[in-house]
């Protein structure tokens, strides 16, 4: 029978081989051509922790932090260990009822599982800090995780830095190589965008192992896949704070921009834009309150005026027109009109301030009294210059002129979002005349006093003064002077900011004769009232219409008038006169930075213009019927506790409410902790003390903080 | 040459390849064990001997085994004729004894407790019982094994402890017993059964797969096509359309009644979503009466198909070359359930990779070969049917066991055989295998 059948055993060895057969190609699927299972596995068992390096610091010229960095802590909880929680008395340290605490549970839960840890609540006041490191064995399950945000000891240049917050879905799309995660903060506006690359450092992961219940068994593979994090580097630049602080406080109750650029290098001094903020009520557990405020206020105290607001030049533009004028030898430096008070030769008469015989009798004397029939014939003769055969030909020579002043262009600034402004195209007269053929020099006329569809940024202004000032080039105007550690491609990056920008040919002796026109502006002409005490400095005024309403008021200065190290333009809208309030605000400005300090007369100056009203009438009615009258409060600058925002926090709450806003306030029922209106009287060494480089004591607050942990 | 002679010197005529195999397979065990528990955090060295850790026990159990081996291999081979049917009938009352002083280990009463904390599982020793009294069965001279008659003793005599198997939700021991085929279709069985088995398998699958109306449809043209093709062909013969029609309502009735009864009422819940999860499908537990009252409970479990899938991770993970000896980070992070039992297989895929899993496939095909070479040199029927009852039972552990961390089969409780921490199931393959051995040693007497 064995012999009947012995074929059998083989077949039998066959089906044993077919199925041997089956699993081998399974495992060659799994093991060979399947790397997903590696990745799951990864997902499964190496728990990636990410170490996040300090933001760099942004310096300013004496290496005075302008932003830094705290400590804040966030309340987080492992809901799978948190049994036997005292949930009554976290409920009242916290302020929440207990359904608020089991929903927050199941946001944890969601949002990260139940064996990670997952923020309860995040930025703890130091009060909160205090009481919860007290109760913490109460509460299995939960701890207080630490975490830098940024802090601004200074309180100033908001626009300038910009912020940082949590990355959105959207960031992370743009962003998607950069290894951004949910949860990750970056800088979304001002230097902190700009220069995002290089502040954040580079995160370091390490890797653990980590079991099915999401136990940590300790460092994956010894920690040789792990790598460190490095910190962003610091950022100098050559602002000054006093001067920044100043000319904020300067600008406060009104709405308008402070530029100041050091000419000889093409950094800025100092950038303000008004109404603005206080930066350290955007980090930490500030921003949720703020941030709306901030973005719904119709005086939109988030935009950055000085880089794109447009304003009409006014006659801040008269150095240029006259510039150019000079360069095409249509005029000579004694070139004179002769004005009594109306230009009348395009027919509508315009009206000039002056009317006396020979206040235009030269060049010098029109820039120095400012007369608007002599700029405006010389604006006629540029552009209906013989040279170029028609008025588009001429107007396009003039537009090339204004583009190498800087005007009408991206000046590539490095700050996020500049605007161009307006120097406008042929093509938008020939559409408002119906062509070319139809308009000449009379049709846009008062382009030659800096109107019509004229407009220009603060900033292109100021760059236009630092022009001047050295006589035919600028520097592309940046606050980034240096990167600690700088490498080859930030080098290439800043490389821009170390070229000179030449781009005119007009011969210098011109230039001198607009210097001397503008220094006669601050010795007898519209701005002889103007004096920075030691200094000789050459100036423009200008007072811009503006359909909208008051006109504006707009002030262009460089000093010392030999050897310039300011350039400054300043607006301060619907305001009136140039003269009257951008002209001492520049000033001031001036003196502040040339001299370090100012006199008392000075002193008086600032705390009058800082405490003139001059908010649109419109604006002020908007806060009132939207109960924000808040938002008015001016931002404290010389309060010597800033270093640290719980402490300002503080401050804030016990600050006496000044009497001014009571009326208002009483309006005002849910009432979040508001700042005095007035800035409180201050004494010299408090101001010392505030404006001292706080590094010192910032280390100090640090450590405290630790020490009770 | 006599039995007398072979006990002076047992190691005459035993085959030396397959202690060999059996000794690596042991090792590799020890050593799969070993990386499943190892814990960096300990000091392991010292854990060896001390019988607190799973690796320790095996070694113990090892060397129990090493004796009990020798032991066998002492024994006169006349005596495993003689005790083929008592032990048989004992193991049955064993298997019956469980249902009175069972142990309840794993949610299956299989377990008889004896003395120092180890267990007893008689399902297992019953394989070898019952590969000891089919071969005296078939061996027998009045048995002709081409006869209806003999096969349907033979089935009933391995359906026992199947049946016994599954009344203690033992499915994957009572799955064994099918093992028993091969042994049965080398001594005669037509392979005409193997064919039908093999239909009624891909019938039940496809039923599982297809929607009930489009497997009616399917079956009904079928029936129609062969019935039309007959017509053709003999027009007068009736007895084979009626054939046609017979197997139809087979078919018809296992797709409609029989299966959903079978996943409904005698399957666990579990059972029925494990094997549902194979094909990618869903089971509606509520559906099923038997485990009705236990859904609850099943509920706050994890997923079902988590095992498999671990497990699938984890021999992916270890890719071509294996992630290293004690390296696996699936094993170190024990996300693979039971792995150092069913699921061992994970280890030595994850950390040796397919490298390792082939080496150890190939070496395990060599081992059954080897064992069909042994079984085919026998003289005597007996220990043919026994040699083939040990390949079958061998094959079927490793294949199921294999195919079931690979995703190719539900998950049924099978170890993998010599390698999988547990001291029942190492004894059973090794009184399993010892005992051909030694009748193989006696290959030239004959054995009824």
């Amino acid at each position: 029978m064995s012999m009947y059948n012995s074929n059998r055993g083989g077949i039998i060895q066959i089906i044993i081989g077919i199925i041997f057969i089956l699993i081998t190609a399974q495992l060659i699927s799994l093991q060979i051509f399947s790397s997903k299972y590696v990745l799951a596995a990864n997902n499964n068992a190496i728990f990636r922790k990410i170490i996040y390096p300090d933001r760099g610091i942004i310096y300013d010229r004496k290496k005075r932090a302008l932003l830094e960095n705290t400590i804040s802590y966030d309340l987080v909880v492992i809901p799978n260990e948190a049994k036997g929680v005292d949930t009554a008395t976290l409920c009242d340290i916290l302020k929440i009822d207990k359904a608020e605490y089991s929903k927050r549970i199941i946001d944890v839960i969601i949002k990260n599982s139940r064996v990670k840890s997952g923020i309860f609540e995040a930025f703890l006041s130091a009060e909160l800090y205090a009481q919860l490191t007290e109760n913490l064995y109460r509460f299995p399950g939960f701890s207080l995780s630490e975490r830098s945000i940024r802090s601004y000891p200074y309180n100033t240049a908001a626009h300038v830095l910009g912020y940082v917050a949590e990355v959105d879905v959207n960031f992370l799309q743009k962003h998607g190589e950069e290894g951004y995660e949910m949860g990750d903060y970056a800088g979304m506006t001002g230097l902190e965008k700009q220069y995002e690359s290089i502040l954040m450092g580079q995160r370091g992961v390490n890797r653990y192992l980590r079991d099915n219940k999401g136990k940590i068994q300790g460092p994956f593979e010894k920690g040789q896949f792990d790598t460190v994090a490095i910190a962003g580097r610091n950022l100098f630049t050559s602002m000054d704070v006093e001067v920044q602080q100043l000319a904020e406080k300067l600008l406060q109750h009104k709405i308008g921009s402070v530029v100041a650029l050091n000419p000889k290098t093409g950094s800025v001094i100092a950038m303000a834009s008004s109404p603005g903020y206080n930066p350290n009520l955007l980090t930490g557990n500030q921003r949720r309150k703020t941030i709306g405020r901030l973005l719904t206020d119709t005086a939109r105290p988030i935009y950055n005026r000085a880089i794109k607001g447009q304003y009409p030049p006014g006659s801040t533009f008269k150095p240029m027109g006259a510039l150019i004028a000079l360069d095409e030898g249509l005029i000579t430096p004694s070139f004179g009109y002769n004005c009594f008070g109306l230009y009348t030769s395009c027919g509508d008469p315009r009206k000039c301030e002056h009317h006396n015989a020979g206040h235009a009798a030269n060049l010098q004397l029109a820039l120095a009294n400012s007369c608007n029939s002599y700029f405006l014939q010389v604006f006629r003769m540029a552009i209906d210059n013989p040279k170029y055969h028609n008025a588009k030909q001429g107007y396009l020579k003039w537009k090339q002129y204004m583009n190498s002043f800087g005007l009408g262009r991206k000046l590539g600034i490095d700050l996020p979002s500049e605007n161009r402004a307006s120097i406008p195209d042929t093509a938008q007269y020939n559409k408002d005349f119906g062509g070319a053929k139809y308009w000449n020099s009379c049709y846009m006329l008062t382009l030659g006093i800096g109107q019509d569809r004229m407009t220009a940024t603060p900033l292109q202004l100021a760059n236009a003064m630092a022009f001047i000032a050295n006589k035919g080039y600028y520097y592309t105007p940046h606050f980034i002077d240096s990167v600690e550690e700088e490498d080859e491609l930030e080098k290439k990056l800043l490389q821009n900011f170390r070229v000179k920008q030449e781009v005119t040919k007009i011969p210098t002796e011109y230039f001198d004769i607009i210097k001397e026109g503008m220094h006669d502006v601050t010795v007898y002409g519209t701005a002889a009232f103007i004096k920075v005490p030691g200094h000789e400095f050459c100036a423009k005024t200008g007072t811009a219409q503006n359909p909208h309403g008051k006109n504006h008021s707009l002030f262009v200065c460089f000093a010392p008038k030999d050897n310039p190290k300011i350039a400054v333009a300043v607006i301060v809208e619907n305001a009136g006169f140039g003269a009257t309030w951008a002209g001492p605000i520049a000033g001031l400005v001036i003196e502040k930075y040339l001299n370090d300090t100012l006199t008392k007369e000075s002193k008086t100056k600032v705390d009058y213009l800082s405490n003139v009203d001059l908010m649109p009438a419109a604006i002020k009615a908007w806060y009132v019927r939207n109960n924000k009258t808040e938002m008015l409060t001016p931002i404290e600058y010389n309060n010597d506790e800033l270093a640290d925002i719980w402490d300002m926090e503080m401050v804030s709450e016990t600050a006496p409410i000044p009497a001014k806003i009571d009326t208002i306030k009483k309006l005002d029922t849910a009432a979040p902790p508001s700042k005095p209106l007035v800035p409180l009287p201050k004494t010299k060494k408090a101001k010392e003390q505030a404006l001292n480089p706080t590094l010192k004591k910032k280390k100090v607050n640090s450590k405290k903080n630790n020490v009770s942990i | 040459m006599s039995a007398s002679s072979n006990n002076n010197n047992f190691s005459k005529g035993t085959d030396l390849a397959v202690i060999l195999l059996y000794l690596i397979m042991v090792a590799i065990g020890i050593m799969c064990i070993f990386m499943v528990e190892y814990n960096p955090n300990l000091d392991w060295s010292n854990s060896f001997l001390t019988a607190k850790t799973n690796y320790s026990k095996q070694i113990y159990f090892a060397i129990f085994c090493g004796f009990v081996a020798i032991f066998i291999l002492l024994i006169d081979s006349k005596l495993f004729t003689a005790l083929a049917n008592i032990s048989y009938v004992l193991g049955i009352l064993l298997m019956l004894a469980t249902f009175v002083l069972g142990k309840n280990i794993n949610g299956s009463k299989s377990w008889i407790p004896i003395a120092g904390g180890f267990n007893l599982q008689p399902a297992e020793l019953c394989k070898i019982f019952t590969a000891l009294i089919l071969a005296k069965f078939i061996s027998k001279p009045e048995t002709d094994f081409t006869k209806l008659k003999s096969h349907i003793v033979a089935g009933i005599m391995i359906a026992l402890p199947a049946v016994l198997s599954i009344m203690q939700h033992e499915m994957g021991l009572a799955l064994v017993y099918s093992a028993f085929i091969f042994a049965m279709y080398r001594e005669g069985l037509p392979p005409v059964i193997l064919v039908i088995l093999l239909s009624f398998a891909i019938l039940v699958i496809t039923t599982l797969l297809l929607e009930p109306i489009t497997m009616a449809i399917i079956l009904t043209v079928i029936a129609g096509l062969f019935i039309a093709g007959m017509m053709k062909r003999f027009k007068h013969n009736k007895k084979n359309i009626l054939i046609v029609l017979a197997i139809w309502m087979v078919s018809f009735g296992t797709v409609r009644f029989a299966v959903p009864y079978i996943f409904n009422n005698v399957f666990e819940c579990y059972q029925s979503t494990r094997i549902y999860s194979m094909i990618g499908k869903e089971y509606d537990c509520s559906m099923n009466k038997k485990s009705a009252s236990s859904t609850t409970e099943r509920k706050t479990k994890k997923p079902d198909d988590y095992n498999v899938k671990q497990s699938k991770i984890a021999i992916g993970s270890g890719g071509f070359w294996g992630r290293g000896f004690l390296k696996g980070t699936q094993t170190r992070g024990k996300y693979v359930p039971a792995q150092h039992t069913d699921f061992i297989f994970t280890s030595l895929g994850e950390a040796f990779g397919f490298v390792g899993t082939f080496t150890f496939l190939a070496l395990y095909l060599f081992f059954l070969f080897r064992l069909i070479r042994i079984a085919e040199r026998q003289r005597s029927t007996f220990s043919r049917v026994y040699a083939y009852s040990v390949v079958g039972i061998f094959f079927f552990h490793i294949a199921v066991n294999i195919c079931m961390t690979i995703g190719l089969f539900p998950v049924v409780g099978i170890p993998l055989p010599l390698i999988s921490y547990g001291g029942s199931s190492l004894l059973t393959f090794t009184a399993l295998l010892f005992i051909l051995l030694r009748l193989d040693a006696d290959r030239q007497m004959v054995l009824r």
